[in-house]
């Protein structure tokens, strides 16, 4: 189990222009934990958007079991789960609703029972039926939270998954992500807190240097 | 256990998404009712208009009718394909489309189809009873109906194109328009055309089938289109 | 990938020089063959025993008229070119072509309002040509106006290079439907440019005329280009480096 899953292989990164980084090669393996770090603008997401394969890196490659992404996106994107700032919500819908819609669209399949103990995990008990325009900001991402509870994909990234939760929610979800890491998941993730998790690796962003501003 | 895990993964077919995605997209639609009936509101305001600013005589107005029914329909169909991938981008769900390991080209090209479902065949099926108030002559109805069941998916797929370029752009509404209005222009030759050869008692089948060849034309190349924009519209917002 | 990094960063550069080395003398040359061209036309050229002295408008006509097309041509190339191998020159050049275009689009129109009037006796026809043409202004207009909604500059090359190849890929469908409707309401048009064969008096001066037109877009799109590789390309060092010198030196 300690091959590596995810390789990062000198990964440069150009938006509008302006060189966000340079050569940057890492790898993950199943099981690991590991945070992107990085000031404000240093190329956090954009990070995340080219390793789920949005973003096309200006040089470098991103390899899955020792294959390039770019070979077969599909069959990579069937394994991922991606979860960016705007987490896929629509108020029209019912909590319970949406979530069904969020695996299904990836392919997964959930019975009800699923999805209401994945809901109620996430501290939602007894607002699965309610239509999400009536939940505050904390609750509808712990809807899309909940997301991380049935997904089937082992890659998973994150991009700040802890914004806009209470410290209740932000310790649940800390010990989901442990949870999850330790049955086999790669998980990569963005955060401004310092997080109280155990046995995660860090990767710094920043200091791209051939740009005056 | 790797790799049986994801040889299981690897086969996801694309049909259940789609089914998915049309129930979550009419059921988004009817969440908010009044959107489905603005359009069609517009569209009997746009033709209220001619008899009261051009002429309100039988003779004028049955001449017209089909260009006028035609145009209305293009107006209207602009305005509510303004806004068909805004939700979708400011929500985040066009990542999760991204991502989700099925072709774009077929999630892009289902959802135009399926709002085409509930604001353009609305518009349509409503149209024969705007032809009754223009006078239009009564035996060609089958032909006016069968030229827009044509032709305003057309608009749609085009108008998707608009859509996809400026979903993440602030001036919206009047751009989308000013983009894809002349691209429409041959659709509305052929299907005002085929309905005029109609009334006048002419064979209307090549029209039939230049309409029908922008149709499918339509149907494989629009979505390449709409697709590759909103790739990179999601990219840049 | 390293081959779009040479791309992207080796292009702008290159081209700044050479555009800079030749769009003066382009410039000059096309000057003079228009000079001649317009004489030529104006005042050597034979009288049309149809139409008199009103068709020696066709040495403006036909010149705008087809360089207003070819240039949406050379965009569409331009826009695949720049979508396909990322070069960023691409998107400059439409960027520099698109208003030509739509410049020319518009002398097309205007001069042939002008020599409709002797010759159909109104400004405006509703001719397959003249609506054809005015629709490509609004092709024109389109992308330059999606280009002044986009701020981002990665956005706006896809963005007008999508747009510029569905257009291309209108062109023909909107040309073949809009003469197919004229036919329809207009039996009998009398067409501007199809003549039965020019004498090489009329028609020698309208190739000068059409030359010196594509010398001259030539010369605007290589100044245009220049203008847009400065300003794009404003942060790099060798900008900086050649406006300083520039600014000191140049008169």
């Amino acid at each position: 189990m300690t091959q590596s899953l995810l390789d990062i292989c000198n990964v440069s990164c150009e938006r509008d222009d302006r060189l966000l980084f340079q050569n940057l090669s890492f790898s993950c393996t199943h099981g690991s934990l590991t945070q992107i770090a990085g000031a404000n603008g240093a190329g956090k997401t954009s990070l995340l958007a080219i390793l789920a394969g949005l973003l096309n890196p200006l040089e470098g490659d991103i390899r899955v079991d020792g294959n390039s992404i770019y070979d077969d996106m599909a069959a990579f994107h069937q394994r991922l789960l991606y979860f960016p700032h705007r987490p896929a919500i629509k108020l029209e819908l019912t909590a319970r609703q949406n979530l069904n819609f969020l695996i299904r669209l990836h392919g997964g399949r959930a019975t009800q029972a699923d999805l209401d103990s994945a809901l109620q995990e996430m501290g939602l008990l007894g607002y699965e039926e309610t239509l999400c325009r009536h939940l505050s900001a904390g609750q509808l991402r712990r809807v899309a939270l909940a997301r991380l509870i049935i997904s089937e994909a082992d890659v998973w990234l994150l991009d700040e998954p802890f914004t806009a939760l209470d410290v209740q929610a932000v310790s649940d979800l800390e010990g989901l992500l442990s949870k999850k890491a330790s049955a086999g998941k790669c998980i990569l993730f963005t955060t401004h807190h310092t997080t109280q998790m155990k046995n995660y690796s860090k990767i710094t962003l920043g200091g791209a240097s051939d740009i005056d501003d | 256990m790797t790799d049986h895990r994801a040889n299981q993964v690897n086969d996801k077919p694309l049909l259940p998404v789609l089914t998915t995605i049309f129930k979550h997209e009419l059921m988004t639609a009817f969440q908010n009712r009044q959107q489905l009936v603005n359009p069609l509101i517009f569209f009997v305001l746009v033709l209220l208009l001619f008899p009261l600013g051009v002429d309100p005589s039988p003779q004028f107005l049955s001449a017209a009718a089909p260009g006028l029914i035609w145009v209305a329909v293009l107006l209207s169909s602009m305005l509510s394909l303004g806004t068909l991938f805004k939700d979708d981008l400011q929500d985040g769900s066009l990542e999760q489309w991204l991502v989700c390991g099925q072709p774009l080209y077929f999630l892009v090209l289902f959802k135009t189809i399926v709002h085409w479902l509930y604001t353009g065949l609305p518009i349509v099926l409503f149209s024969p009873l705007l032809a009754l108030m223009l006078h239009f002559p009564m035996d060609n109805y089958s032909v006016l109906v069968l030229s827009l069941l044509l032709g305003s998916p057309v608009i749609a797929l085009l108008g998707g194109i608009g859509a996809a370029l400026t979903v993440s752009l602030r001036s919206g509404g009047i751009l989308v328009s000013l983009l894809i209005l002349p691209l429409t222009i041959p659709v509305l030759i052929f299907g005002t055309g085929m309905v005029l050869a109609s009334i006048d008692g002419v064979p209307f089948m090549g029209q039939l089938a230049l309409l029908a060849s922008l149709f499918f034309l339509a149907l494989t190349l629009c979505p390449l289109a709409s697709a590759a924009a909103l790739k990179m519209s999601v990219l840049n917002s | 990938m390293k081959w779009t990094f040479f791309h992207k960063l080796g292009s702008p550069r290159w081209f700044y020089d050479i555009a800079g080395r030749h769009y003066a003398w382009l410039m000059m040359l096309s000057v003079v063959l228009l000079c001649i061209g317009t004489i030529w036309g104006l005042v050597f050229a034979p009288e049309d025993y149809q139409q008199g002295n009103s068709f020696r408008i066709i040495y403006l006509h036909v010149p705008t008229a087809i360089l207003a097309q070819s240039c949406y041509m050379m965009m569409a190339t331009a826009a695949l070119t720049g979508l396909v191998w990322k070069m960023k020159i691409a998107d400059m050049f439409i960027a520099a072509a698109a208003p030509l275009g739509a410049a020319f689009t518009f002398l097309a129109l205007f001069t042939g309002a002008v020599w409709g009037k002797p010759t159909w006796g109104t400004w405006w026809v509703w001719d397959a040509r003249l609506t054809a043409m005015l629709v490509l202004l609004f092709l024109y207009l389109g992308v330059m106006a999606l280009r002044s909604a986009i701020e981002y500059s990665d956005m706006r090359e896809k963005s007008t290079a999508i747009l510029v190849l569905v257009g291309v890929i209108n062109i023909p469908i909107i040309k073949y439907s809009v003469e197919w409707w004229n036919t329809l309401h207009q039996p009998a048009t009398f067409t501007l440019t199809e003549k039965p064969a020019m004498p090489p008096e009329m028609w020698v001066p309208l190739l000068v005329m059409v030359i010196g037109s594509y010398l001259f877009f030539t010369s605007l799109v290589f100044q245009g280009v220049r203008n847009e590789i400065l300003q794009r390309e404003a942060r790099k060092s060798w900008v900086k480096k050649l406006l300083a010198t520039e600014g000191s030196t140049s008169d």
